[in-house]
This record gives C-alpha cells, structure tokens and sequence, in this order.
C-alpha cells in the first residue's frame, strides 16, 4: 500500500467481498471489463512518454536520431555512451551535467534545511504559546502563500546586488558574490519563498497534537523550547519529512529561482537550467537530451518512489504549493 | 573519464559554508531559548525568595513571557518574509509603475501595454485557455482514474503510475514530450505522435510550429503532471465517504450512475474544489514548459513566461512588474474563493 492513506478503514471490503466505497461500487457495477480496459489505457498513455524517453537515453546517436525508440524491441543496441558524454564529456556542447548535478546538489540541500527548521519553529509558536495577535501573525503568514514569486523577483534580485541603502545610508551592503557563492543568493530565496507553505503545512500537523500532552509538561515546568525539542519534534517527524519531499522535488526541479539567482555560469547552474539550456540551443541532439533528462530525473524518482507515503499525507494535509 | 572532481571542490565548500550556517544559525537559536528562560526561571526564583523573606506578596507571573518566546520562535519567519517576499512584492508593485529602468513614473502606462500590443493580448489569451483547460482536464482524468481503479487489484501500483510524473521537473517533462512531438521530415519518424499520424496514413507535421495547435500541446503537457495530483486529493476523499450513506443508498436501490452523481460527487465536491483552485493558481504560473518546449515563440507565451523576458531579458523591469502584478491580480479572486469554501465547509 503506497498511495492509499489513513481513511481507507471506511472502505475495506465486506465478508462478501463487495466493496464498500462509492467508487468501488460503481466501477463494479460498470462493466467491470471496460472499467479495467479504460484505467489499463490511462496508465499506459502516461507512462509510455517517460518510457520512450528511457528506452532512447540507452541508445546509440544514430539510431535516436534515425530510428523511432520502438525499434529498440526488434532491434536492440543499448549503449551507455549517451550518459558517459552528457555527464562527462569536455567539449562544451556536451552538457557537462557531472557538474550541474553537483550544483543541483549544493542548491537543493541548504534550501531544503532552512525553511523545515525556521517554519517548524514558527509554526510551534502559531500553534502553542499564546500571545497577543497571534491569530493574525498565522492568517497573514498564511496570506503570503497567495504572493506569486514572481512578485518578489526583480526587487529580490536588486537587494542582492545594490543591498539596501535608507536615506543615503547604507542598511545593508551589497553581497557581490561571484561563482559559487551565488549559492547563497538561491538558498536565500528559496527559503523565502517557501515558508508560507511550509509554516502553513507545519501548523496543520503541530496543531493537531494532543494538548494534554503539553499540558502536562508545562504542569511539570518544562519551558517551551524543552516541550519544542523533546515532545514536539520527534512527533512530528513524518510531517517534517512530508514537507521535506516537498520542498525538496520543489527546489531541485526548479528553473525560474534557479534562472535569476544562480546564473547559468558552470559553477551554479543547476540541472534544471543547463537541460533547458540544451533543449533550446540542441533541440535535435537527442542523444544528450534524452540521458540529460533522464539523469535529471533520476534522483527526484528515487526521493520520491521510497518516500511517497509522507509525500502524499503532505498532500493531504493541505494543499500543494503552485 | 574525463571529469575533474577537484574542479568540484568549490562547489562542495560553499555547501559546507551553508551547512555550518545551518548549524550555527538553528543551534543559536535553540540555545538562546535554552538560556532566557533560565534566565527569567532564576529571576523568578530570587523575587520569590526575596518576598517570602521580607514578607510582602508573592509577585505575580509576569504574562509578557510568552510573547517573548513567540518572538524568537517566530523571528527568522518573519525577518526572512519581511526581506524576501512582503518588501519585494510592494516594490514590484512600485516598479510597475515606473518605466523600464525605473527612473520615471509613467502611471498605469504598463497596464495599458498589456492590454493594447497585440503580442501581449496574445499571452493573456494564452494564458486564458491554459487556465480554463488545465484545471479541468486534470481533475477530469484524475478523477475517472481514481474512480476505475478504487478497489481494483494493483491499485497502489496503478496510483504510482499516474503519480510519477508529479516526481519529474517541468524541465524534463518538456523533454519528454518534445520527444514525443519531435518531427523529421521524411523517412522513419522518431517521435511518437508523427509515428501514429503516419501509420494511419496522414502527414508528419511540426507540432510546436503551429498555433494555436501548440499551445494546446504544451497544455496535454501540463495536464499529464498534474492529473496524478487530482487523482491522489480525490481518491482520498472518495476513501473517505462514510459506508453507511453508501448503504442506505444501497439499500434505496440507486444505480451506480445515480450513487456516482448523487453520493459520490456531492461527497467529494469540498475536494474537487480544492484540487480545481490549486490546479488553477499552478496553471496561472506555469513558467518551465513554455520556456523549455518553445521558449515562447510561435504565439505560445503565457504571462509568467513573458514576465520574465521583459524584466530579466529585454530590462523592460516596468513591464514585467505589470505582469507580475497582473498574475497576483488573477490569483487573488480564486484564493478568496477558495477560503469561502473552505468557511462553509467548516461550518456546514
């Protein structure tokens, strides 16, 4: 059971082995037959696109770029030369992905780190020690998840080179950062841009601990920051993990933060930007596209494919960032 | 092999950099809130000391204390949302207002371009029909889909299929169907759909070169990430219908048609409303597939894509604000919808 969640009780089937959900009846009472039929080609149409792309990434140039991927059935020749060249190839219309994926890396890890620690202890505070406005402070944090990014871009991006200056003084310098340093312009923004989401989801989960609990705590005189640490985290840790996943598909399969904040330089172009970058320019290099976009792929599918469980409660538990 | 890893090294110290950051920053923190309760804890302690000692009346629990802890639990939220979403987006707002390299106020001149150059209202149409298909095919397919395979063997393998592709970059997603759409002239076609078209005896075409038909394309793109989403929200809601309103229906003889529309969808429609709205808000924003698939060119721009280009490729930082503006705008209607939702749902 992978994607099914908790409220499957409802729906588990009867001794007589029909079942008890509403779509289960009506798909049984549909021509059981054209229902399967019907779901079998729904999935195949879906998976065919990521299939044929997979299937190509493994064969050699010319037969990609004279011969349709089907072929591959009666006629196979599989190689690895494709991902030995689009990773680490030298010459500079290779796509030296080896690097981006190092840069994907870099990005994704920090950004992923800092709004689950910030918006989880916000989230704590929102939802457990009461003070004055509090319900404002959450409705306006929850306001901001309405704010396209878009929104912030172009002043973000003057904030990091011209820094702040009020009045002729100067607030706050300029970073003026260069190559990889550019890192931290990303890891910033990112972290912006996803605490609104990341307070909100937090906040559905942590409020809907037992208040007994830390009643009882505080009752023992165990001040908020010890009820944070040693009762709240390790409770909570699936959600942690289900905004992770999140915030980790979310920053690794970015283009546009990635596009303004890191550069499209070697040193911090991540996957996203180079893959784009190849699509535009060798549009019919289809033997580095296609290992290109599979290499890009590869991580998010594992993240995701071990993890779905708290991905899907995260779902669930609100809605999805857009 | 010719990959340098000490070319990487760079690269894998600024990650450090960031990590001991992490540390210090989160570390810091926690530890501060170790240490001023102590240190209210110990103050508290020597009053009380000092009141049974001289006799006068025990003070009372100061109340501002949890305010205090608010604050720093609530600070780097808010410091980094003040700096990085709230001051920005005014200044966008500001920005729209001014011409392109912001040093003069032109009023709602942006505005006006918007809806006036011919190339612009082609976006808003674009975007237009993106908003109207996406959300509505989507939570179509993901619905039928939920509903055919509830209960059926496989079904978490079955879910899994339609999921993944949310698992994927728009990046990649684009690459995969550009494969899909991709076009040679003559001899054996390399791309699925002009391999169909010319086994049924029509003519290989160039999909992404013909509007309207290619913005229709890069919508079955979008549709096929999303509808695994739609199908997730809405298979847990049809989970979650109590079994006794199924068999009272059951029990009244309805047909599966009837229990389809007159149980399940009135059930689900809290979901379907939530699944549409955040479709809609995505779909407003797409950026990545029109960039990657056609980088806009051949009347497929879509507001987020342009607003890029006029701010970050042509410097036109009026423009772009005006379309940031413009998207906000849109986003606002269907967000307060939601929430008025959500309000009857709560009460009802």
């Amino acid at each position: 059971m992978t994607t099914a969640t908790p409220t499957v009780a409802a729906g588990t089937q009867n001794t007589d082995g029909t079942p008890t959900t509403t779509a289960g009846r009506v798909r049984k009472r549909l021509n059981s037959r054209t229902a399967t039929l019907v779901s079998i080609v729904i999935a195949v149409v879906w998976t065919i696109p990521t299939f044929g792309l997979f299937v190509s990434s493994l064969r050699p140039e010319d037969e990609i770029k004279t011969t349709g991927w089907w072929t591959a059935f009666t006629n196979p020749q599989f190689t690895f030369e494709n991902y030995q060249q689009v990773l680490f190839g030298r010459s500079s219309s290779s796509g030296q992905l080896a690097g981006s994926f190092v840069n994907s890396l870099a990005i994704t890890i920090p950004s992923v780190l800092f709004p689950l620690a910030f918006a989880c202890l916000a989230a704590y505070a929102l939802a457990w020690i009461n003070f004055r406005g509090r319900d404002w402070v959450y409705i306006a944090i929850f306001a901001l998840q309405i704010v396209p990014l878009q929104m912030a871009l172009v002043p973000l991006l003057k904030f990091f080179s011209t820094g702040v200056t009020l009045g002729g003084v100067t607030v706050m310098p300029a970073w003026d950062l260069v190559d990889e340093q550019k890192f931290a312009q990303v890891w910033f923004a990112h972290t912006c841009f996803a605490l609104p989401f990341a307070v909100f989801l937090l906040h559905n989960f942590i409020s809907q601990l037992p208040g007994d609990l830390m009643e009882a705590a505080r009752v023992d005189g165990a001040s908020h920051p010890k009820i944070f640490r040693t009762i709240v985290l390790p409770l909570i840790t699936p959600a942690l993990a289900a905004f992770g996943i999140f915030q980790f598909l979310w920053v690794w399969n970015d283009l546009l933060v990635a596009l303004i904040f890191a550069g499209g330089g070697d040193e911090t172009a991540p996957l996203t930007v180079r893959l784009a970058e190849m699509a535009g320019t060798r549009g019919n290099e289809w033997q580095r596209l296609t290992a290109g976009a599979f290499v890009s792929i590869v991580i998010p599918l594992i993240v995701f494919l071990s993890l779905q469980r708290f991905f899907v409660r995260g779902l669930l538990a609100g809605s999805v960032k857009g | 092999m010719e990959f340098d890893f000490a070319d990487q090294q760079p690269k894998f110290l600024m990650l450090m950099y960031g990590l001991v950051a992490f540390v210090l920053v989160v570390g810091g923190l926690l530890l501060l809130l170790d240490v001023v309760p102590a240190w209210f804890a110990r103050r508290r302690e020597a009053q009380l000391v000092a009141a049974s000692v001289s006799g006068a009346p025990l003070p009372r629990r100061p109340r501002q204390r949890e305010g205090i802890f608010a604050l720093f639990f609530l600070l780097p939220t808010l410091l980094l949302l003040t700096i990085g979403l709230v001051v920005p987006a005014i200044r966008t707002v500001l920005l729209s207002l001014m011409n392109g390299d912001s040093t003069e106020w032109v009023g709602l001149r942006n505005y006006g371009f918007l809806f006036s150059d011919d190339a612009m209202v082609r976006v808003l149409i674009n975007t237009l029909v993106w908003v109207l298909v996406v959300p509505l095919v989507a939570t179509g397919f993901g619905l039928i889909y939920a509903v055919l395979v509830d209960k059926a063997r496989f079904e978490a393998v079955a879910k899994s299929l339609i999921f993944l592709p949310m698992a994927i970059s728009f990046v990649g997603a684009s690459i995969i169907w550009k494969f899909v759409y991709a076009y040679r002239g003559d001899g054996d076609q390399i791309g699925l759909l002009n391999q169909i078209v010319v086994s049924m005896g029509g003519e290989p075409k160039q999909w992404l070169l013909e509007s309207p038909l290619n913005t229709l394309l890069l919508i079955v793109i979008m549709i096929w990430i999303q509808a695994g989403f739609a199908m997730v929200v809405l298979s847990a809601a049809i989970k979650a219908i109590p079994g006794d309103i199924v068999e009272a229906a059951r029990l009244d003889g309805v047909s599966p048609w009837q229990m389809f529309w007159r149980i399940t969808m009135p059930s689900i429609r809290p979901a379907l409303i939530v699944v549409m709205v955040t479709l809609t808000i995505a779909t407003l924003k797409v950026f990545d597939i029109v960039r990657t698939s056609t980088n806009g060119n051949y009347d497929t721009s879509v507001i987020a894509n342009e607003m890029y280009n006029q701010a970050f490729r042509y410097g036109q930082s009026g423009q772009g604000s005006a379309l940031a503006v413009f998207l906000f705008i849109l986003v606002i209607p269907v967000v307060i919808y939601q929430i008025r939702n959500l309000r009857q749902q709560r009460e009802g």
